[in-house]
């Protein structure tokens, strides 16, 4: 049995569900900003707060947020346990990368229901 | 010119420091050989030369070796296959430690697909004459049992070289799902339950070397997929 402590969901196959599933998420949300973004040409600030005021789009954000943390950790977990065969650079860079998610998520989070 | 320019890997951990290409001028006769065939011309010129083969026909997989970058078994291998501008590299499977030019320790290989035991597994009573499988069942099998064990997909395998101690590796997860597939195999849920971790199975990216490279045509990728595709059904 191989076993392991820092991948996302400590089993390979809800990573792996969690991986496909997020990825849906985050194309969505992509071709949803890019299509406003095209369709929306002199956009101003006030369309684009407008558009962060309403629930369903911080809903939505928050959504792509979290699954591109989910995501960002199960790839870059699989990187780290791909290429840094030294035990202690690897629990570092899974450390840093883990804590890295966290800021970013909380920032995000702070940054959607801040304004 | 008929003179092929081959050129060697060479590895004896006795006498040397470090692995070095050799190079030698084999003269085909113009004749399109198997790569087998050069390398045996080749050991006329040095006979210290090492190399597995047993068959000569593709069917024992012992001579799976890295032609001009490719996994492939020497003996079906054409040289009008290989060869590019009157060159051909020749270099043992890649990513398994050599024990002498181009024969490699296999022992990890072996080591994963023991893992996955390749053995039918039944706890209900034997019956008198056999177990029987319709031709549906049956058919479930081909593409599965075919595999001989020559190791070239799982050591064109990025995933493998980086984790051959974790990942099973296309070769082993093949007959692992031959086994999974198998109506008369009872112990489904013990196996999936054994390959349900971060490494075994879903270390696989689904770059599909082990599909360009196989020598008999399987499609390991596809049975990984279905692997994939039981688990979730199992726990979802």
């Amino acid at each position: 049995m191989v076993t392991n402590i820092t991948s996302f969901g400590r089993s390979g196959l809800s990573d792996w569900l969690m991986q496909r599933v997020s990825a849906v998420i985050l194309a969505v949300y992509t071709v949803f900003i890019v299509a406003y973004l095209l369709l929306n040409p002199n956009l101003d600030y006030y369309a684009w707060s407008g558009l962060f005021d309403q629930t369903w789009m911080r809903i939505f954000s928050l959504l792509a947020f979290v699954s591109i943390a989910a995501h960002a950790w199960i790839g870059l977990w699989t990187v780290t346990t791909d290429y840094l065969k030294s035990t202690r650079l690897r629990v570092g860079a899974q450390t840093l990368i883990i804590l890295a998610i966290f800021v970013y998520l909380v920032w995000g989070i702070q940054i959607l229901w801040g304004a | 010119m008929s003179n092929l320019q081959v050129s060697v890997y060479r590895y004896n951990p006795e006498t040397d420091s470090a692995p070095y290409m050799q190079e030698f001028q084999v003269d085909t006769k113009g004749r399109d050989l198997m790569v087998l065939d050069v390398l045996h011309l080749m050991k006329e010129q040095d006979s210290g030369l090492a190399f597995r083969r047993s068959c000569r026909e593709g069917v024992c997989g012992s001579d799976g070796m890295n032609m001009n970058g490719k996994n492939g078994l020497a003996c079906i291998t054409p040289l009008s296959d290989v060869v590019k501008g009157n060159k051909l590299t020749l270099r043992p499977l890649p990513g398994l430690p050599v024990i002498r030019d181009m024969v490699v320790d296999m022992g990890l290989f072996y080591k994963q697909y023991e893992r996955i035991q390749p053995y039918l597994q039944n706890d209900e009573p034997a019956p008198a004459i056999e177990r029987l499988q319709s031709p549906e069942e049956r058919d479930k099998l081909d593409g599965l049992y075919e595999c001989i064990l020559c190791a070239c997909c799982s050591t064109s395998c990025p995933s493998f070289w980086w984790n051959p101690d974790k990942f099973v590796g296309p070769a082993g997860l093949l007959q692992s799902y031959r086994f999974l597939a198998d109506t008369r195999d009872t112990a489904t849920r013990e196996r999936l339950t054994s390959l349900e971790d971060p490494f075994s199975v879903f270390r696989c990216r689904g770059i599909m070397n082990c599909v360009a490279v196989c020598p008999k045509g399987l499609n390991p990728t596809r049975a990984i997929g279905k692997i994939r595709e039981m688990l979730l059904a199992d726990a979802t």
